[in-house]
């Protein structure tokens, strides 16, 4: 690869210009503080973690793990989602508190080699764990809160597909006993999203037509609460058929809470399993043509960390939400004060006044309004005055707009020396 | 961005592929009930209202049916299998629509012998990396982007791996099929979103269609 340009930066990183700041504190702060309400403590884990511990915990395959060595050649990851690293907390820091333990976090994550479209490979994170809570009240707890976070975020049209892996297991060792490969097969099948493949598939395995019919049906298991009561009837599997029982009273929970009509039961969405080990959930928003929320139950992470605890959670895409929430209420307009040598002493006095009111306020050496010294020269030499716009209140200055100026200036304190 | 999501109501955006398959895949959805009237198969726009079925076609070209779905500009696709397995995009691919049917092959001359730098031409270079790594050969691989039957008639590649329909332009240039890779046929998909979001418009294509391919079956 040739040189990089000044203004390149490395594929799949962002800068953030004040305008999208703004929007993305809003976002975060109200999901945060959504999530403070619901009892989640925020906790904040470094950048850097050990591939052997936290690298290797993580959900997130090898290739796309960011790896560098430190100074004592030992292999350090950019942390890839914020759940291992909490389970590392939990396991060591925070091992003394008793469970149920619930820890919320704000945090920018690293993916390399993302070659799906509209991920990048620095985004940020907004998310809980409930670790310590196998039940599922605790599953409908993080269900809800995925929900109420993504309406604190101003999301207004949103779907979430609630699945169980625990079915699929169940129903396809019931009915290929002890086949593994096979069944190895058709999940793969399914977690690419490739039906045709999975129909095709289930051709070649020599199953009986019934069983053939049954597996297909499964492609269909996506509604409400009524699909928990025919997939019931699809298999005597018990692994199966605790787990649409656990379904079942996920979804009551959820209508307790008065949400479930976000919610969607769909069979067919599997997480990855060597990770999630129960519900998982998927969130969708309008208009946007990828998922912004995902989480699911995963009981074999923490016994990595040395304290085995049942543990559930989500996270919120926020950098995608910020794609599609609106434009924030203005910002309260600014205060230019604006002074020569004389006023100096009483205006910076008068701003740092204002600043402890809550205002915000720019300060600037300039010449008095209306006295004019030659012509400007050029474009890239700072203005030397404020120019007052139509509207006889705000004023322009170096480029920008504000809604009040205080003027100091030797022969015109009457202006600013009102109070 | 797409701004306007709940004035669309269920309004499907399909991205439909331009040309050959476009023909068959209209006649199917005809087949299976929707009404697509038949001055849409003229048009020359590149985006076609087609309220009766309560669709919108976008008319792209095949290749890039994929990437409109992926991002979500439109909700579902038709689009071949071979394009599928070269572009390897995270889309859900719900049903064979049976048309288009054709096959990807590796071709090359009748008298062919391993040489000790294989190479190998292809407008797939994807799948040719694919299939010849998974056999632990080690080719290299040359993308064109047309008439790859050239290639081994003038001693560019000494194999290529194309899509084979009757095999006449193969017979014609003196090539032969040596082996089938995989066999295909076009494909409705759809965005992982919209596949939620959209979920009973979708179904209810997708049943349709099934209902209109067994009917042929």
């Amino acid at each position: 690869m040739s040189k990089p340009k000044v203004f390149e930066k490395p594929v799949g990183v962002k800068d953030y210009l004040p305008h999208a700041v703004s929007k993305l504190r809003q976002i975060e702060s109200s999901v945060l503080s959504c999530m403070e309400r619901w009892g989640y403590d925020q906790i904040m884990t470094p950048t850097l973690e050990y591939y052997d511990t936290v690298g290797v915990a993580s959900s997130t395959s090898d290739q796309r793990l960011f790896k560098l060595l430190n100074n004592r050649g030992t292999t350090l990851v950019l942390r890839s989602d914020m759940t291992a690293p909490i389970a590392r907390v939990v396991s060591s820091l925070l091992r003394e508190q008793p469970f149920p333990l619930r820890l919320s976090y704000h945090s920018s994550i690293f993916r390399a080699f993302e070659n799906e479209a509209g991920r990048d490979a620095e985004f940020f994170q907004t998310g809980v764990e409930l670790v310590g809570d196998a039940s599922a009240e605790a599953d409908a707890e993080v269900i809800a809160l995925a929900i109420a976070s993504l309406q604190a975020a101003g999301v207004e049209k949103f779907r979430i597909a609630v699945g169980h892996v625990g079915f699929l297991n169940g129903l396809l060792e019931e009915l290929l006993p002890g086949r593994a490969e096979c069944q190895g097969k058709l999940k793969d099948y399914l977690l690419n999203r490739d039906h045709v493949g999975y129909r095709d598939q289930l051709g070649r395995l020599g199953m009986t037509e019934q069983v053939q019919q049954e597996l297909k049906g499964l492609l269909r298991l996506r509604g409400g609460q009524e699909i928990c009561t025919q997939a019931m009837s699809l298999t005597p599997n018990a692994t199966a058929q605790e787990s649409i029982r656990h379904l079942c009273e996920i979804w009551d929970v959820l209508e307790a809470y008065g949400v479930s009509e976000h919610v969607l039961i769909d069979l067919t969405m599997i997480g990855d399993f060597s990770y999630y080990t129960g519900m998982t959930f998927e969130g969708y928003a309008a208009d946007l043509g990828f998922p912004v929320v995902g989480g699911g139950r995963y009981d074999n992470l923490l016994q990595q960390f040395g304290r085995p605890a049942p543990a559930t959670g989500f996270a919120v895409k926020t950098t995608r939400v910020l794609e599609l929430v609106g434009e924030e209420q203005e910002a309260p307009r600014r205060i230019l004060i604006g002074y020569d040598g004389t006023g100096r002493e009483r205006a910076l006095a008068e701003a740092i006044r204002l600043r402890g009111q809550g205002a915000a306020v720019v300060t600037a050496r300039m010449e008095a309004p209306g006295i004019r010294h030659g012509e400007a020269r050029g474009s890239e030499e700072p203005e030397r005055t404020a120019r007052r716009l139509a509207d006889g209140e705000s004023v322009k200055f170096g480029g920008l707009v504000y809604g009040t100026f205080l003027p100091f200036f030797d022969g015109n304190q009457e202006e600013g020396d009102e109070r | 961005m797409r701004t306007d999501g709940r004035t669309e109501g269920d309004i499907l955006k399909v991205a439909m592929p331009k040309g050959r398959i476009y023909k068959q895949a209209s006649r199917l959805f005809r087949e299976a009930g929707l009404l697509i009237n038949e001055e849409v198969d003229e048009s020359r726009k590149l985006i076609v209202e087609v309220p009766e079925a309560r669709m919108e076609f976008i008319m792209a070209k095949p290749v890039d049916v994929p990437t409109y779905v992926e991002y979500g500009v439109a909700d579902i696709g038709v689009v071949g299998k071979d394009v599928l397995m070269e572009e390897n995009k995270d889309v859900y691919e719900l049903l064979d629509l049976g048309i288009a049917r054709c096959r990807m092959s590796v071709i090359g001359l009748p008298d062919w012998k391993p040489v000790i730098n294989p190479r190998v031409a292809t407008k797939y270079p994807a799948v040719a990396s694919q299939y010849f790594r998974e056999r632990g050969q080690q080719v290299e691989v040359i993308k064109l982007n047309g008439s790859i039957e050239l290639a081994p008639l003038i001693g560019l590649a000494d194999r290529i791996v194309d899509m084979v329909e009757t095999g006449q332009t193969l017979r014609d240039n003196g090539l032969v099929e040596m082996e089938e890779i995989f066999s295909i046929t076009s494909r409705l998909i759809a965005n992982r979103v919209s596949y939620r979001m959209k979920n009973d418009a979708i179904q209810s294509l997708c049943d349709r269609l099934q209902a209109a391919l067994g009917a042929k079956a």
